[in-house]
């Protein structure tokens, strides 16, 4: 896929393909130099541009990066749920060992929910108004067990809803969307997600809507499902809390690149990245000056129909002079960052890093 | 028991609320099977410029409490005055002098907005409906609150589906700001944004607040986003307020269990790995059929025979502006950096 002419140099498509991460098991999920663009009324729009990665059985890849940085168009480019009419996708996305992408709608939509299920951002729209909460998720069973019959289908729903911590749930079973709380019908999309024990599970920001005791028994829940079946689980979430405390990995994106990945301990612990610091500084504390001002990143995020020359992230970047014009002008790669298995894309050398962090950083918000 | 939460009242409330009550009838086809009791019994009042932070667990009854303060959703009972005129059962035409006042910015930024409009015109909606010309024109204004809430001018003339969902919630944002309200019920306003912009968001709100001297009941899970921004915080179990009090009350020496199950359940970036929080065993109850006494026995690791029989009432111990709902209160702060007090009821929990 040829890039537009107008791209400045350095921002060339043929990025360094990016270091395996660990060796062992062949990972189950492997996304190699994904591209997913839309053609809009003003322009392209490149919503993932580039990114690499990998998650083996049994572990958890968090992801995290602001609002428009390509999270859920990820996710949904490896679900193949991409319009094929709106959306290009390059790149190489291997489930299981197969290359999906270019593979017929019919047999991705096979392996959908089967080998490979998701629980969406947006409850309200992945549950069908009409029908009852527990018919849908009998449905979902019964589309990957054909011979499943009508009364198993609901007693697997109803298993299914109780696991996820809905009370009375063979009640509820008979109830419509609009009747459950906005935390309960994530609760539901989580069970319908599961109804088929799948090998792949996305989760797009499943905790968001609820409060932290659910929270923890959900994440807990997940975990346990995971230790059983021993699924590899894509976490996407803006809380970095969250990240810490259930991922294995981190992948940090911004406006549709990869800019930092590790592991929890190295992303969280030993940030690299300037954006990395500024997500972590912006994190309200629970301790600490309650009326303290909090440090958000300045500016706003990129537009993604017409990136920032060189490190997209420059504008925004305190410390973008400090590598002269190079910021500006030269896209940076995904480079070791010095440990084993953590990457950044950063022109600032090593030692600059680790100095900045430590005096400027460090001591701001959570990151503390 | 009407001073209750209100500490030294000495402005008239904004908003004064007494015993609301949401029932929802339930059935199957004709057949009644009682009442969701999504709300049942609120008292709480916001003085103007206050924020007040309304948390608690999922279905607890925040959205449906923050719906009906608007009058988005008729209460069962109970009632609700806002600038001194009851406007429990007020009909549309009554309320249309306060519309301008009474804001809401929703939960669900994929539902509340309307996808054939462009975020032009969703946001102009209000001061249409209202008649309000702005000095400069709509459109200068639109376009000045597409800014203050980090949203790119040029996005004029794009539709809902073509933002991500923070972005969606800042259009929703917005629209709330544009008439320029005494008090918003902002239900989950930052829930769906990453954390830098939820920063600049709090950070605005705030800024908002103490510039036009702006209320808000702030409905949020995130109770260290709500430290940052509500100066008192109602915490909410099964359709009733179990404890409410000043910002350091609830947060430094919580006397409600299920306060300090909460605080100790908050995802600290801080800590790799699951931390040491308090874990609630126990069935979560239903509002179909809440349980006799106090609505957290099932799930408290305090609860005695007296909790079944009778319902605490929600009063304050010390005369101050902290009111618990507890037979047993608990003193002192939730496991501090040391993390000894959630450790031991962890263990308490166990047995
Ligand atoms: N169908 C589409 N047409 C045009 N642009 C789109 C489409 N879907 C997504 N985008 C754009 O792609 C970018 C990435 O969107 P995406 O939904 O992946 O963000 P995200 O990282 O999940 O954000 P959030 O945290 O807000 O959910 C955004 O700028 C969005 O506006
Ligand atoms: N229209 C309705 N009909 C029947 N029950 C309802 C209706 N709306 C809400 N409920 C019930 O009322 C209770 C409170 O719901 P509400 O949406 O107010 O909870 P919430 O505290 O906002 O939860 P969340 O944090 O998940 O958004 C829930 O048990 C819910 O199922
Ligand atoms: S490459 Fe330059 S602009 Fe980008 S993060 Fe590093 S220092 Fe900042
Ligand atoms: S009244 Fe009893 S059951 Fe309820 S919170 Fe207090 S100790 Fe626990
Ligand atoms: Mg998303
Ligand atoms: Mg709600």
């Amino acid at each position: 896929m040829g890039r537009s002419e107008s791209v400045p140099s350095g921002q060339t498509g043929d990025r360094p393909s990016v270091p395996e991460q660990r060796s062992g098991d062949a990972p189950y999920l492997r996304v190699n130099d994904l591209r997913v663009r839309f053609n809009t009324e003003d322009g392209v729009v490149r919503a993932v541009d580039g990114v690499s990665f990998t998650v083996e059985r049994g572990r958890t890849l968090g992801i995290v990066g602001e609002s428009g940085s390509g999270k859920s168009v990820t996710s949904l480019a490896i679900l193949g749920l991409h319009n094929a009419k709106r959306a290009s996708i390059g790149g190489e996305i291997f489930v299981g060992g197969r290359q999906l992408v270019g593979l017929p709608e019919e047999e991705v939509r096979r392996l959908r929910g089967r080998d490979m299920a998701m629980i969406f951002q947006d409850p309200l729209s992945a549950l069908h108004p009409y029908f009852t909460v527990g018919r849908q998720i009998a449905e979902a069973y019964r589309v990957h067990h054909p011979r499943a019959g009508k009364r198993e289908a609901r007693q697997r729903a109803v298993d299914m809803l109780g696991r996820v911590g809905i009370p009375q749930p063979a009640r509820r079973f008979d109830q419509y969307p609009h009747e459950f709380s906005g935390g309960m019908r994530q609760r539901a999309m989580i069970a319908m997600a599961l109804v088929n024990d799948p090998d792949l599970l996305i989760a797009d920001e499943p905790t968001t809507a609820l409060d932290v005791t659910v929270q923890a028994q959900i994440l807990d829940l997940l975990a346990d499902l995971q230790a059983e079946f021993h699924s590899a689980i894509i976490l996407i979430t803006h809380d970095l809390g969250v990240v810490s405390q259930v991922a294995d990995d981190v992948l940090v994106m911004y406006g549709g690149r990869a800019v930092e990945r590790g592991s929890v301990e190295q992303v969280l612990r030993r940030p690299q990245h300037p954006y990395t610091w500024g997500l972590l500084s912006s994190v309200p504390s629970l301790h600490g000056d309650a009326d303290a001002e909090l440090v958000p990143i300045r500016g706003n995020p990129p537009s993604l129909i017409n990136l920032p020359s060189g490190c997209s992230f420059h504008p925004r970047c305190r410390y973008a002079d400090r590598n002269g014009d190079r910021s500006r002008s030269e896209v940076p790669e995904l480079r070791p960052a010095g440990e084993e298995g953590h990457l950044v894309s950063c022109h600032l050398a090593a030692e600059e890093r680790t100095r900045l962090y430590r005096e400027e950083i460090a001591h701001v918000g959570v990151a503390r | 028991m009407s001073e209750v939460g209100t500490p030294s009242a000495e402005a008239e409330p904004l908003l004064r609320v007494r015993g609301l009550a949401k029932h929802f009838p339930v059935r199957t086809g004709l057949r009644s099977r009682g009442v969701v009791r999504a709300v049942d019994g609120l008292d709480f009042d916001v003085r103007p410029g206050e924020t007040v932070g309304l948390v608690g667990e999922s279905g607890c009854g925040k959205t449906t409490t923050g719906r009906m303060l608007v009058r988005l959703l008729e209460p069962s009972a109970g009632t609700i005055e806002f600038d001194g005129r009851d406007i429990t059962h007020a009909g549309r035409r009554e309320l249309r002098p306060l519309r301008q006042d009474l804001q809401i910015i929703f939960q669900d930024p994929y539902a509340s907005l309307n996808p054939r409009h462009t975020v032009g015109r969703i946001i102009a909606m209000p001061l249409q409906v209202n008649g309000v010309e702005p000095a400069g024109g709509v459109k200068a204004r639109v376009q000045e609150l597409l800014e203050v809430v980090g949203l790119n001018p040029e996005h004029y003339n794009r539709y809902p589906h073509e933002f991500s969902g923070g972005q969606r919630q800042r259009i929703g944002i917005a629209r709330a700001l544009a008439l320029r309200p005494k008090l918003i019920v902002a239900d989950e306003p930052v829930s769906a944004l990453d954390v830098s912009i939820q920063a600049q968001v709090v950070n605005l709100l705030r800024e908002l607040q103490r510039d036009l001297g702006l209320a808000f009941v702030f409905i949020a899970h995130d109770l260290a986003v709500v430290r940052h921004f509500c100066q008192r915080v109602a915490v909410m179990y099964l359709g009733k307020i179990v404890e409410i009090g000043d910002r350091a009350d609830i947060y430094e020496r919580p006397q409600h269990p299920y306060t300090r199950a909460l605080l100790s359940a908050i995802p600290d970036v801080t800590k790799l790995g699951p931390a040491g929080r308090i874990r609630l065993t126990g069935d979560v109850p239903t509002p179909l059929d809440p349980p006799s006494g106090c609505r957290f026995r099932t799930r408290c690791w305090k609860a005695r025979e007296i909790c079944a029989t009778e319902e605490p009432a929600l009063v304050s111990r010390d005369g101050g502006g902290q009111a618990t709902a507890c037979h047993f209160p608990e003193s002192g702060p939730v496991a501090g950096e040391s993390g000894g007090t959630a450790g031991a009821a962890v263990e308490e929990v166990s047995k």
